[in-house]
């Protein structure tokens, strides 16, 4: 009440607190800004473990194990055997499919297409379609569809193996789903992911390749992890 | 003066008549346009692109419009079956199959074709499920 009635303690305390509100929202706007500026990471997907660790000093720490894709051996589009180390110090996008299949493949492959055309000079960034069709898409069967397709050079593989090989590193390592299937009417049947793998061999992203927003999302991804692979 | 009054009466009513049958005529074209879209991006767009662009040298564009126009009778021959043989669009070969659409009525068929040889630079105008019915008698 006080306060209030004096003018020049009211006109004070205005002024006060004016300065006060000020300063605080330069505060937050250089908040907001750095928190705009802090950079994005890819999560690591899939199934975790723990581990214990000896430290070197003797006491024991817990550590986390990611999903890593474990060592494997394909025969690519050339006849050549495409492996682990094929994709060593890079980033890959892996996808399951077949040469003769129209339903969601000749989509997925559309869109990946893009990506690869918009990567063509940087070597960092590597593909690999993994065929299901154990029975008919033979290495040269794949040359030609890589070749029609447009694609040229080692940078996309295309792989080819047994059929428990290829199953098994889709359902369980890669986690996208494959199945022979005699009911369907092309006898395969199997999810649309691109699965986006970092230098690690870590999962880092799974985009649906027929959804036009989601393989948007993966081509705003990948530059993030590029960027990280640098540091 | 009630002679004149009457034959121009006479003539706007049969004019009206014409410019009506006309315009269901169109407006059956737009229907089957809009309604072979949607088949279209069910059946077709896979492969065939959303701008009927094709896929590499895997599948033909749909832009060559003296193909579509030359071959207008076998359209639904390939649509309802399939095709094996290689064809040549805009000077490329594309081998390879195209795989069958038993399941689709001569209805559709008819959608679809209007779609296709309306759209992507073509303009064919309406093509009816009696047409798509002789077309699927002369298929080899």
């Amino acid at each position: 009440m006080y306060l209030c009635n004096n003018p020049i303690t009211s006109i004070n305390y205005i002024m006060k607190s004016a300065r006060y509100i000020f300063s605080l929202s330069i505060l937050c706007t250089i908040l907001l800004f750095a928190a705009c500026k802090e950079r994005r990471t890819l999560p690591i997907l899939g199934p975790r473990d723990t581990k214990e660790v000896k430290n070197a000093d003797g006491t024991t720490r817990v550590d986390t194990v990611y999903k890593t894709i474990p060592a494997f051996s394909f025969l690519n589009q050339d006849s050549l055997p495409v492996t682990g180390d094929t994709f060593k110090n890079k980033i890959y996008i892996a996808d399951f499919f077949f040469t003769s299949c129209t339903t969601i493949c000749p989509t997925m492959h559309r869109n990946m297409k893009t990506i690869f055309d918009e990567y063509k000079d940087n070597p960092d960034v590597m593909f690999l379609s993994h065929t299901i069709d154990f029975k008919y898409d033979i290495p040269s069967k794949l040359k030609k569809y890589a070749t029609k397709l447009g694609v040229d050079g080692a940078r996309w593989q295309f792989a080819y193996g047994s059929k428990d090989s290829v199953y098994k590193i889709a359902e369980k390592d890669y986690l996208v789903a494959v199945m022979e299937d005699s009911t369907a009417k092309e006898n395969y049947v199997h999810q649309g992911w691109l699965v986006l793998i970092d230098k690690n061999k870590h999962i880092r992203g799974a985009y649906d390749g027929t959804n036009p927003e989601q393989v948007a999302q993966l081509k705003k991804d990948i530059p993030i992890l590029l960027a990280e692979e640098k540091k | 003066m009630r002679k004149t009054l009457l034959t121009t009466l006479t003539l706007a009513v049969i004019a009206s008549i014409i410019y009506s049958c006309q315009n269901a005529d169109e407006l059956k074209q737009q229907m089957y346009y809009t309604n072979g879209r949607d088949l279209y991006i069910k059946h077709c767009q896979n492969c065939h692109g959303a701008n009927g662009e094709g896929l590499g040298k895997l599948a033909p564009p749909l832009t060559d419009t003296l193909f579509l126009k030359q071959n207008k009778q076998k359209l639904a021959c390939l649509i309802k079956n399939g095709s094996d043989t290689t064809v040549t669009i805009h000077n490329q070969t594309y081998e390879g199959k195209m795989p069958d659409n038993p399941q689709l009525f001569n209805i559709d068929i008819a959608q679809l074709i209007v779609y296709i040889t309306n759209t992507y630079g073509n303009k064919q105008g309406i093509y009816k499920p009696e047409q798509v019915t002789e077309d699927l008698k002369n298929c080899r």
